[in-house]
């Protein structure tokens, strides 16, 4: 994935920062599996959220997924309410779990790889459906589960190679990404 | 206590509605409840309303938590009024520049009830 962080230290930052929002916010203590490698996941149905994370060192991805009934579940705990049914309250109650998640990781990772920006989520449900992020290979998945319940937590990151380079024209200064 | 008149910005309803519910059952006064999913959307609500207590997020469409802050110390009316920032922003470099643009307190998501309470007690 990138070569400034291993992979032992990247699901460690997983495990404790999912764990602290899934405990935190929803009072849900949910232990997490062997972490995998998947490569450019195939058909998914339920709810799949992402934030975009970009830096200067690295760029990449982080993405919940889980079933319909598991979204529910979730934004359940989270508002206080039941949710028999994906609505626009479950996906706004999904979409902030991701910031959460990934926000953390975010801070996690910033020690090692300097200040990072984190995208606004994006969540889509629906059925058989695919998704495909340009350029990313492998994404690292952590599952988490409860009773018969899982989400999968996911982060794709790649090492940048382009860095940017200052230049000045005058009394105007622009930053142009070099090779 | 004197109840507030409460600005909750933030793009999620999720956390705004939280919020609200931590804030009631911390047993903190409110009398009005103003809600924006933005820093345009506050101003919009300040100009409007009077408010005494702002919670804000930093990361947000269109006007983000700090930006809205700078803007809110920028002005006669508002400048005074006591701003929390609730975020998912833990590094320290965003947390020193909240407080030089005069936030009044940092809660950083995911949060306890206590955390809220303890973050408005320093505000007394």
């Amino acid at each position: 994935m990138i070569d400034l962080i291993s992979q032992d230290a990247l699901v460690d930052m997983l495990h404790s920062v999912t764990g602290e929002v899934l405990s935190t916010m929803l009072n849900l203590h949910a232990h997490p599996e062997a972490c995998f490698t998947e490569h450019q996941p195939g058909k998914a149905t339920g709810v799949v959220s992402f934030v975009g994370l970009a830096g200067g060192q690295c760029a990449g991805t982080g993405s919940l997924h889980c079933e319909s009934r598991v979204a529910c579940q979730l934004a359940s705990r989270f508002l206080m309410s039941e949710f028999d049914s994906i609505d626009d309250d479950v996906l706004d109650a999904f979409g902030e779990l991701t910031n959460m998640i990934v926000g953390n990781f975010k801070n996690e990772i910033e020690r090692h790889l300097g200040p990072m920006a984190l995208s606004i989520p994006t969540v889509v449900y629906g059925r058989n459906f695919s998704t495909r992020s340009p350029g990313h290979e492998d994404w690292m998945v952590v599952p988490f589960v409860w009773d018969n319940n899982r989400l999968n937590v996911r982060v794709c990151l790649k090492a940048r190679k382009a860095t940017p380079v200052q230049v000045r024209y005058g009394d105007k200064q622009e930053f142009v990404l070099g090779h | 206590m004197i109840p507030y008149d409460l600005l909750i910005v933030d793009d999620s309803t999720a956390i705004r509605k939280i919020l609200q519910r931590v804030l009631h059952s911390a047993e903190i006064p409110l009398r009005n409840v103003y809600e924006a999913g933005d820093g345009l959307e506050a101003i919009a609500i300040l100009k409007a309303n009077k408010v005494s207590l702002i919670l804000s997020d930093i990361n947000m469409p269109n006007m983000d938590g700090l930006q809205l802050l700078t803007q809110i110390r920028a002005n006669d009316a508002w400048k005074s009024l006591p701003v929390i920032m609730i975020t998912t922003e833990g590094s320290q470099v965003k947390v020193i520049e909240a407080a030089q643009l005069g936030a009044n307190g940092y809660v950083r998501k995911p949060f306890t009830p206590e955390q809220i309470k303890n973050t408005l007690a320093t505000l007394a």
